[in-house]
């Protein structure tokens, strides 16, 4: 049995040792918010935090890690769904599929944590996964709205749906 | 343990999501296999959740769950339809959840909830009047429950927000209850629906219902499924279309570990089943496998863009569009204008790769799996369980994108039942790896397009020759649709007239036509389909004549199109929010260069206008897209925005990047190295113009894909003088 610390939590579990983390957590652990895509790094869709850095989990092999390691998934990026990201996600309505967006998600709260304003240059480079419904310009104002620049769906012309489900709205 | 039993995100989520096709995966987790579907009849719903009419379940304590027979892949065709049928249920939007109902309960129920395939960007301009009038059957019905427990008149009493009055009393009472009274009651025979002026919430930007279990990894994929006791397996078809599986030396892999069983999986497929999908990969990589590979192994893309130009000047071809005599005036013409284009094979790169969980007995079958068709997936599943459809099932899962690839063909869930047949009573979850799933796609057809304008003395259009030549989806997909070496779909926006896709211009002497070559490779319906590249060889091509005739290109668009008012409203639209006719501003010192498009396809009119400059490095920019989109009524401006934005990446992304080329008979781009996508540092801003212009309903999903590449390549030509007629881009230098 290997251990793994994911989520604030100690998990065992028994894999080959050149297993890649993203099956280890989609198979053993039953994490299955982390998405494979490519299996070659490609596409992020795979993207988790070990000590707080975004990584592509598809191509790490779970013998790469401690279990001293903070390895983070979708599921505790918060757990409520109240990160600020998730909730610009919501407002502003990004994903359509959604398949891609936990890596989204993923690689841009690492971005946040590291440049709480980030500029579109940051962006660009630290957001390199691939989303085939074509949400990019969502998440770009999403991740903006989430580091307080409350203009920047507008700005994008993208306008904030009506959150309130409500048929008087 | 390396199968622990479903994790509970996923049980929340499908709860969440579709109680119909969730009950299933749920019930069969809570009975561990022994699970019987119960279909909801109405009868049996006379109990907590009583169904009023086929889309509406009404709960006592007001929850309200209508029932959606088209698949939600990202498009939003879930909200779009849940919006139309409370439109007409009146009731209250926040208490709406909605759920699928399943392919084998509408087999049983006569197909009470019509088509559910979602393809054509038909989901809501095919479906709208049935789903409305179900909700308004179900508004009539809790009235007149209402009314006659009350001893008054239905006519006397009105329904909001899911709350009935009595208008002389004032006596109120809620659709939860009377719900079940309602269920009782004879369906009214016919209902009237609301003038659209009258509309409350269709129209309306209104939030998608299925967003936040996007946000935080609750939301379940055909990939994500678990079932108790589930294998996995990993499979590999023979490389090169039309080849075989001779053999396979399973010994060299049964020992590896988690490794339960190698089988062959039909004539050319062999699988490896394994406790865990990464193992069962992993032996399958090291299995030693004998393929026959069979006469495609000569097959190579020159070869095949060689017999397609061929077609450019064949003597037979279908005709799609004639208008007076195009040869002749061809022949007499004191000027003529010829370019030959070409669109290659692309891949649909879902996200998620094709997947299905199956469980075969000899009585039965069960599918989970993400579809864009359910009865088509059932359809397949009795095929390959060797069992009547009423004793197969088949539950839809979310898809983790669709784009045409899970529809028409279900191939993999072919394979998934056969290798569950295999294991009577396991349930197996076959994933394909994205290398299977790039080298058996279905892919865009390959064609090329030979074009000749005729003009006359003064330069005015007299005639226009529009040849294609190659691939057919039709003969590739449903052959008995092909009549006399005819597919009509290859003359998409092309067509004469009607509310589908019509040429927007009118030109004396027209001739458009189809010489058929197909080539091995198996075509299917791609986001867009036939419309993408008509639209690229037509609107580059009018580009092209108005540069050659010195005319400004609205200018000789706005003079052809004189008998297309719905054509030209849209590009109009464009061209007056982009500023055309005034230089475009400089974006870091480069010059800024506009090119237009237009179509007319899945009966929506869109037009789009681009903004690029391009380095003299060749570096292309592409700056801003303003698009404009009348569908007639547009059911959520909101999602019909999200569209267009992402119609602008998929059509990009296929213009700069998208080739699927052959070698050896296969496929040469097995992943995302060699078959680049375009990423969020490419994507230009996009201000999309929604402008319903009412009296029709026109799909969303697909139509301004066309309009994306075109309107670049026409501003690339605006800036370099390069046309690019050889798609994709990457092939090509933009250098000065």
């Amino acid at each position: 049995m290997a251990r793994l610390n994911v989520n604030g939590s100690e998990r065992e579990f028994d894999a080959e040792p050149d297993t890649p983390l993203l099956w280890v957590l989609r198979e053993q652990l039953g994490l299955t918010g982390t998405k494979y895509g490519c299996g070659i790094a490609q596409c992020g869709a795979c993207t988790v935090h070990v000590d707080g850095a975004p990584v592509r989990s598809c191509v790490l092999p779970v013998s790469a890690l401690q279990p001293t390691q903070k390895i983070t998934t979708i599921e505790g990026l918060s757990p409520d769904t109240s990160h600020p990201l998730q909730k610009a996600w919501v407002q502003l309505d990004v994903p359509q599929c959604g398949y891609c967006q936990s890596g989204m998600l993923m690689a841009a709260a690492a971005l946040l944590k590291d440049k709480p304003r980030p500029t579109d240059t940051d962006i660009d480079a630290a957001i390199t996964n691939i989303c085939r419904c074509g949400t990019y310009n969502r998440v770009r104002a999403a991740i903006k709205v989430a580091a307080g620049e409350t203009r920047a769906a507008a700005d994008a012309g993208i306008d904030v749906v009506h959150v309130v489900r409500s048929a008087r709205a | 343990m390396n199968h622990p039993v479903i994790d509970t995100p996923g049980a929340t989520a499908v709860t969440r999501r579709g109680f119909l096709g969730s009950t299933a995966a749920l019930g069969a987790l809570a009975a561990g296999g022994g699970f019987v579907l119960g279909f909801p009849t109405r009868a049996a719903a006379q109990g907590a959740a009583p169904e009023i009419t086929a889309w509406v379940v009404v709960h006592p304590d007001e929850r309200v769950v209508i029932r959606i027979a088209r698949s939600e892949m990202g498009q939003g065709t879930l909200t779009g339809l849940a919006q139309l049928v409370a439109e007409e249920l009146e009731c209250d939007w926040t208490r709406v959840t909605t759920e699928y109902p399943t392919p084998g309960q509408n087999l049983a129920r006569q197909r009470v909830w019509g088509n559910f395939s979602t393809g054509g960007s038909r989901g809501i301009r095919e479906s709208h009047d049935y789903v409305r009038k179900g909700g308004a059957a179900a508004r009539t019905m809790l009235v007149q429950a209402a009314a006659q427990g009350w001893g008054v008149p239905a006519a006397e009493c009105r329904a909001d927000q899911g709350v009935i009055t009595h208008a002389g009393s004032g006596r109120r009472t809620t659709y939860g209850a009377v719900a079940a009274a309602a269920a009782k009651l004879t369906p009214p025979a016919d209902v009237a629906l609301k003038d659209p002026k009258d509309w409350k919430l269709v129209g309306q930007r209104i939030a998608r219902l299925d967003t936040v279990e996007k946000t935080n990894g609750r939301q379940v994929y055909g990939s994500d499924l678990r079932l108790p006791g589930m294998l996995n397996a990993a499979i590999r078809d023979c490389p090169v279309f039309g080849g075989k599986l001779r053999g396979f030396d399973a010994a060299a892999v049964e020992k590896m570990p988690g490794v339960r069983k190698v089988v062959r999986v039909g004539d050319s497929a062999v699988a490896v089943v394994a406790d865990t999908w990464w193992r069962a990969k992993n032996a399958l990589d090291a299995l030693p496998v004998d393929w026959d590979y069979g006469p495609n192994l000569q097959q190579q893309q020159a070869a095949i863009d060689a017999t397609i130009r061929a077609g450019l000047d064949a003597e037979q071809a279908a005709v799609g569009n004639r208008q007076g005599d195009a040869k002749a005036a061809l022949a007499s013409a004191a000027r003529r204008i010829e370019a030959v284009y070409s669109y290659p094979h692309q891949n649909h790169a879902t996200m998620e790769t094709m997947n299905a969980t199956a469980r075969w007995t000899p009585e039965r079958c069960e599918v989970w799996t993400p579809t864009q068709n359910g009865e088509a997936a059932l359809a397949a599943t009795a095929a390959a369980a060797g069992l009547p459809p009423a004793q197969c099932e088949v539950y839809k899962i979310h898809l983790g994108g669709g784009f045409g690839r899970r529809g028409a063909v279900h191939d993999w869930v072919r394979q998934a039942v056969t290798i569950a047949k295999e294991l009577p009573g396991t349930p197996v979850k076959l994933l394909w790896s994205r290398e299977e799933d790039m080298a058996h796609g279905l892919f865009h057809p390959v064609t090329q397009c030979k074009l000749t304008a005729g003009l006359d003395a003064r330069g005015q259009l007299q005639a226009l020759h529009m040849r294609i030549s190659g691939q057919s989806i039709l003969a590739g997909i449903f052959p008995q649709n092909v009549r006399d070496g005819r597919d009509p779909v290859v003359f998409q926006g092309l067509n004469p007239g009607g509310a589908e896709s019509a040429i927007g211009y009118t030109v004396p002497n027209l001739l458009v036509d189809h010489a058929m070559r197909n080539p091995h490779v198996p075509p299917g319906f791609w986001r867009g389909v036939n419309l993408n590249q008509n639209a690229i060889y037509l609107e580059c091509f009018v580009d092209e004549i108005a540069h050659a005739t010195n005319q400004d290109p609205l200018a000789l668009r706005r003079e052809l199109m004189k008998n297309h008012p719905k054509h030209l409203a849209v590009l109009d639209a464009v061209a007056e929010r982009a500023g055309w006719g005034r230089p475009a501003p400089d974006v870091g010192g480069q010059k800024v260069f506009r090119g237009l498009a237009q179509t007319h396809g899945f009966g929506s009119y869109v037009a789009a206008c681009a903004e690029v400059s391009v380095s003299r490095e060749g570096e292309l920019q592409i700056h801003r897209i303003v698009a404009a989109n009348d569908c007639g009524h547009a059911v959520n401006p909101q999602q019909i925005e999200a569209q267009v934005e992402g119609s602008f990446v998929y059509g990009l992304t296929a213009m700069l990047y998208g080739a699927c080329t052959v070698k050896d008979g296969r496929i040469e781009q097995l992943n995302f190295d060699t078959y680049p996508m375009m990423r969020i540092k490419d994507m230009p801003k996009v201000e999309t113009i929604v402008m319903p212009s009412g009296g029709f309903w026109g799909g969303v999903g697909e139509p301004t894909i066309a309009v994306a590449a075109p309107a670049v390549l026409n501003a690339i030509f605006a800036a370099t003088g390069k046309r690019i007629r050889e798609l994709p881009l990457s092939r090509h230098s933009l250098k000065a």
